[in-house]
C-alpha cells in the first residue's frame, strides 16, 4: 500500500512539475516571443516596457526585463475584463467550448518524454508522466479532440462568422489529420516503436532522424540503408511539419479565425477569459506539436553528437541530474522550433480555401502514401534480392508518375466556348 | 496599328511548385530580423532609430528636432513685444473653427488702459483639446496675427475639464511674438 502511494504522489508531481511549471509557462512565453519576434522581422521594437514598476515603490528605475512581464499583464487583464455570454448561444455547449480547446492540448503532454531518466536516492524515474506504448496514437487521438471545442464554439455562438469559421476548421483538421497520421508511418516503420521515451533514446544512440551523423557514441557517416532513408524521412518531416500547422490552426493555414473575412472566426462572440482560453489552447497545440516534431525527428531531448551517455553520467553522489540538463536541451529546442512556427506566421500569406483543401487532399496525402512505400523499399532492401528491389522501385515511379498525371488532368478547366 | 496579342506569360515549374517562394520569404524576413537587431534597418539613421528596427522610443527619446517648419502643433495666443495681448477678440477665430473647438467672451478694454484705444480684448479665451482638430485655420484667418500653432503635441489631461485650455495657459504656450503687426504701436 505504501508503494502505491508512493507511485501516485511521484505521478502527481510529474503532472505537476511537467504540465503546470514547464509547458504551461511555454505558453506566455510564446505569445511574448511571438510579438517580439514579429515586431523584430517588422523593424519595429515590440513590448519592452511592462516589467516590475519599482518607481511606485520608490525606487529610481524600474524594472523592464525587455518586456517579460507583458504575457502576464495580457492576462490579468482578461480575467478583469466583462465576461460577457450573449443572450441567443447555446449556454452549455457555449461554456463547454473553450476548455474543450484546451484540454486536450494539455493531456497530450503526458506522452512527451521530457528527459532522461533521473536518479535518486537509488530510484530511477522516467521524466514522462505517463510512459505509454502507443504515444503518437494516443496524441493523434486526443488532440483530435480539439476540433469539437472549434466547432462548437463556432455553432454554439449562433452568429455567422463563428459558424463558417467552425465549420471551416472541421473540414480543415479533419483533412490533415489524415495527412499527420500516414506521414510519420515511415517514421515508426524506421524505429518498429510507439514508445516515444524509446525514440528519443534510440535517436540518442544512433543519431537523430533527420541528423544521423552518429553511432553509439563516435561520430561518422551513417551506413547506405540509413542515408537512403534521409529521404522519406524528410518528406515525413515536411508534410508533418506542415499538417501540425494545419492542425494548431497556424498562420498559412489559419483560415477558422481568419480576421480578413470572419471578423474573429470562431472566437468572434466570446470575451474575458473565455476567449483567452482559445488563445492558449492554440498556443498549447503549438507548443505540443513542435514537441512532437522534435522528439520525432529532431532527437528529443538528445544533444546528440554522442555526448549523451556522458551528460546522462552524471551525478552529485546518488542523484544523476542528468535528466534534467536534457530537460533544458529539450526546452530550447522546442523554443527553437516555436520561433520558426512565429518566422512562418510572418512571412507566408493566408492560403485560400480551395487551395488548402487541394494541399491537403490532393498532394499531402498521396504524398505521405508513396512516402510510406518509399520507406517500406528501403528499409526492406537488405532482406530483397536486386530484382525485386528494382520491380519495386519501377513501380514505386510508375505509381507516382500516374497519380502526378490523375492530379494534372483533374485539375484542367473546361475550355471557354467562345475564344 | 495593327493589334499586337501579347500572350500571357505561363509560370515555369520552379514558380508553380511555390516552395522557392517560401524560402526566398524566409531569406526576407530572416534580413530584416537580423537587420534591425544590428541596427541596420534601412532608413534606422534618417529616423533616429533607438537600435532596434526603425522606432524611436517616446518618452527617453522626442522628435523634437525632426519636426518640420509647418508643423501644425497646439494653438495658442501670443502677446506683441511690448507685452500687450494681440488678440481684439474679433470672433473670426471662433466662426471659422470647423470642430467649434473656441469660445471667446470678449470684454472692453477700459479708457484709462494704455491701450484703450485697441477697444477690445478677450475676457475668455477658451479651446477645448479634444475638439481641436489642429487644421490650423484659426491662425490663417487671424488678421492680427494673434493666434498660431506652436509645435507642442504632449496635450493630456486627467479629466475633460484639463483639456480646455484657458487664456493663460494659451498665453503661456505662445510667449511673445515680434513683429508683424505694427498699426497699434505708437511709433508708427
Amino acid at each position: 500500500m505504501p508503494d502505491l502511494l508512493f507511485q501516485l504522489a511521484i505521478i502527481v508531481v510529474k503532472i505537476v512539475v511537467l504540465t503546470f511549471c514547464v509547458v504551461l509557462p511555454l505558453v506566455p512565453i510564446s505569445v511574448y516571443f511571438e510579438r517580439r519576434f514579429c515586431a523584430v522581422i517588422q523593424d519595429r521594437v515590440g513590448p519592452n516596457r511592462t516589467g516590475i514598476p519599482l518607481t511606485l515603490l520608490g525606487f529610481k528605475k524600474d524594472f523592464h526585463f525587455f518586456g517579460l512581464i507583458q504575457p502576464m499583464a495580457d492576462g490579468v487583464k482578461l480575467f478583469l475584463k466583462e465576461d460577457f455570454t450573449p443572450n441567443y448561444v447555446r449556454k452549455a455547449f457555449y461554456w463547454l467550448a473553450p476548455a474543450l480547446t484546451v484540454a486536450p492540448a494539455l493531456i497530450t503532454v503526458c506522452v512527451v518524454p521530457f528527459g532522461s531518466p533521473i536518479t535518486l536516492f537509488g530510484h530511477t524515474e522516467k521524466l514522462v508522466i505517463a510512459d505509454l506504448d502507443v504515444g503518437p496514437l494516443f496524441v493523434f487521438a486526443v488532440s483530435s479532440l480539439t476540433v469539437y471545442g472549434i466547432t462548437l464554439a463556432g455553432w454554439s455562438s449562433n452568429s455567422k462568422y463563428p459558424f463558417i469559421g467552425g465549420v471551416r476548421s472541421t473540414a480543415q483538421m479533419i483533412s490533415y489529420e489524415i495527412a499527420l497520421g500516414l506521414s510519420i508511418i515511415p517514421v515508426l516503420m524506421y524505429f518498429g516503436e510507439l514508445n516515444l521515451g524509446r525514440i528519443v533514446q534510440h535517436q540518442a544512440d544512433h543519431g537523430w532522424l533527420l541528423l544521423p551523423l552518429w553511432q553509439n557514441g563516435t561520430l561518422g557517416l551513417p551506413d547506405v540503408q540509413t542515408a537512403l532513408f534521409w529521404i522519406p524521412a524528410f518528406i515525413a518531416f515536411l508534410i508533418f511539419t506542415i499538417s501540425i500547422f494545419a492542425e494548431t490552426n497556424r498562420m498559412p493555414f489559419d483560415l477558422p479565425e481568419c480576421e480578413t473575412e470572419l471578423v474573429g472566426g470562431y472566437h468572434t462572440e466570446y470575451s474575458s477569459m473565455k476567449f483567452a482560453l482559445f488563445f492558449m489552447g492554440e498556443y498549447a497545440a503549438m507548443v505540443i506539436g513542435s514537441a512532437l516534431i522534435v522528439t520525432l525527428f529532431l532527437g528529443g531531448w538528445s544533444l546528440g553528437f554522442g555526448l549523451d551517455p556522458l551528460i546522462a553520467k552524471l551525478h552529485i553522489g546518488g542523484f544523476h541530474f542528468g535528466g534534467l540538463i536534457h530537460l533544458g536541451i529539450f526546452v530550447a529546442k522546442l523554443l527553437a522550433f516555436i520561433l520558426f512556427f512565429i518566422l512562418v506566421r510572418w512571412t507566408v500569406p493566408r492560403f485560400r480555401y480551395d487551395q488548402l483543401m487541394k494541399l491537403g487532399w490532393v498532394i499531402f496525402f498521396e504524398a505521405a502514401l508513396i512516402n510510406v512505400f518509399l520507406a517500406a523499399l528501403i528499409i526492406a532492401a537488405p532482406e530483397l534480392t536486386a530484382a525485386i528491389i528494382g520491380i519495386g522501385a519501377v513501380l514505386l515511379i510508375a505509381v507516382t508518375a500516374a497519380i502526378i498525371w490523375v492530379a494534372k488532368v483533374s485539375e484542367e478547366h473546361p475550355k471557354p466556348l467562345r475564344v | 496599328m495593327a493589334v499586337i496579342k501579347v500572350q500571357r506569360p505561363k509560370l515555369n515549374f520552379g514558380e508553380k511548385i511555390y516552395f522557392g517562394a517560401l524560402i526566398k520569404g524566409f531569406c526576407l524576413t530572416m534580413k530584416h530580423a537580423i537587420k534591425s537587431l544590428l541596427h541596420k534597418s534601412a532608413g534606422a539613421d534618417s529616423l533616429a532609430s533607438s537600435g532596434l528596427g526603425v522606432t524611436m522610443q517616446f518618452p527617453e527619446q522626442r522628435w523634437d528636432d525632426h519636426l518640420p517648419e509647418y508643423y501644425r502643433g497646439a494653438p495658442a495666443l501670443v502677446t506683441d513685444e511690448q507685452g500687450r495681448e494681440r488678440c481684439v477678440s474679433c470672433q473670426l477665430c471662433e466662426f471659422i473653427c470647423p470642430p467649434k473647438a473656441i469660445r471667446i467672451v470678449p470684454s472692453e478694454i477700459p479708457s484709462d488702459d494704455p491701450w484703450a484705444k485697441v477697444e477690445k480684448r478677450p475676457k475668455e479665451f477658451d479651446i477645448d483639446m479634444i475638439r481641436c482638430i489642429y487644421c490650423g485655420m484659426c491662425e490663417e484667418v487671424c488678421p492680427e496675427q494673434a493666434i498660431f500653432l506652436r509645435k507642442d503635441y504632449l496635450i493630456t489631461g486627467l479629466k475633460r475639464a484639463d483639456m480646455v485650455h484657458d487664456k493663460k495657459k494659451l498665453y503661456e504656450i505662445g510667449g511673445v511674438r515680434t513683429g508683424l503687426v505694427n498699426k497699434w504701436n505708437e511709433l508708427k
